[in-house]
């Protein structure tokens, strides 16, 4: 389980954002593809042992699961896939190696009191 | 008074500072012309024994060097080294994966310009490695015949994120009635297009298709790094 890893980064990467911005963060949005390799649930257990004892304990971890959208060459157009077994087009099934949305494991944004 | 709270855009990587890191590898790594292979595997699938044959195939005649990640022993650097070849140990504890900065650390006072080829064998685990960049060329994810034919489906985003599909112990398919069709569209399904090549670090099959993949990835990285080399020159001019 490599989620408090991930944790202890998204920690770190939302304290040094809110320096700058001066004020108490009480909300992280983060947004995960089904590709991250990271378990929403684990992240959100690991977010509060990660936070613990640091300006961000007590905060909410706001996650948003992004579709996987794969580029079908033959339709020449972005498709959402429901699994991430099975890579090929649901329209036409052509096979999509293409990913264009899915690996994403991003700090959207913060909520900050001031 | 209590006061609404502010809404801060920040859209940034989680793992910014290991793609940070990994991005400073892999720029070294180019301007030193060394081609890198990562390995994952799940633990058992017989990449350290791969490795052995790869080192010792490629040592007399390329300069080569091997990260090795492990929870707690030494014991694959130590089976490694008997290839003649340098091998460094990454001892992560309890860290499930490695991290470009593990690499960073371990690769401390070797001169990668006098490298031709490093292999960093990953922690075995289909898993936590998926998500971090190490800088490396290519990613191999090795998976052994007796493991099942659809491991690719039950890990795919190791697969996805992998570039070639190592099938390894291919001595032993027969005996444990591996379906070689089943394996190769479970790889197919969760990446079109992946390069798949079965070897047996026993018997010495495959392995020539399988050397001459490495040879060919360390000759665009010498392009790459000869390109690069001139482009500096050039400016220099």
């Amino acid at each position: 389980m490599h989620e408090l890893s991930i944790a202890l980064s998204l920690v770190d990467l939302a304290q040094e954002e809110a320096g700058r911005q001066g004020g108490r963060i009480c909300a992280v949005h983060v947004r995960i593809g089904p590709l991250a390799g990271v378990v929403p649930e684990a992240l959100l257990a690991s977010y509060e042992m990660a936070s613990f004892r640091t300006p961000l304990e007590g905060s909410r971890l706001v996650i948003e699961q992004v579709p996987l959208v794969v580029f079908c060459p033959s339709c020449q157009a972005q498709r959402p896939l429901d699994s991430v077994q099975s890579f090929c087009c649901p329209e036409c099934g052509t096979p999509t190696p293409q990913v264009d949305h899915g690996r994403e494991l991003e700090l959207v944004a913060l909520e900050i009191e001031t | 008074m209590s006061h609404e709270p502010r809404l801060v855009e920040v859209r940034k990587n989680i793992l910014k500072q290991n793609d940070l890191v990994a991005r400073g590898l892999r720029q070294r790594f180019r301007d030193a012309g060394v081609f890198v292979v990562s390995l994952v595997s799940s633990p058992g699938a017989g990449k350290t024994s791969l490795l052995e044959q790869t080192l010792t195939r490629l040592h007399p005649r390329f300069r080569v060097a091997a990260l090795v990640g492990d929870l707690a022993t030494e014991n694959d650097a130590a089976r490694l080294a008997r290839s003649g070849a340098p091998v460094r140990q990454i001892t992560t504890g309890t860290v499930c994966h490695l991290e470009a900065a593990m690499v960073e650390t371990a690769l401390d006072g070797w001169a990668l310009d006098e490298l031709d080829f490093l292999f960093i064998e990953n922690v075995g685990n289909l898993v936590c490695p998926a998500s971090y960049d190490l800088g490396e060329s290519m990613r191999f994810v090795v998976l052994s015949v007796t493991e099942g034919e659809d491991k690719p489906l039950k890990y795919p985003t190791i697969f996805n994120t992998s570039d070639v599909a190592l099938l390894t112990k291919i001595d032993l398919a027969e005996p444990v009635g591996f379906d070689w069709d089943a394996a190769l569209a479970s790889i197919q399904s969760v990446r079109p297009g992946m390069r798949t090549l079965g070897v047996s670090a026993k018997t010495g099959a495959g392995m020539s298709d399988y050397l001459a993949l490495l040879e060919a990835g360390l000759q665009s990285a010498r392009g790459v790094a000869a390109a690069g080399g001139a482009a500096v020159a050039g400016g220099a001019s």
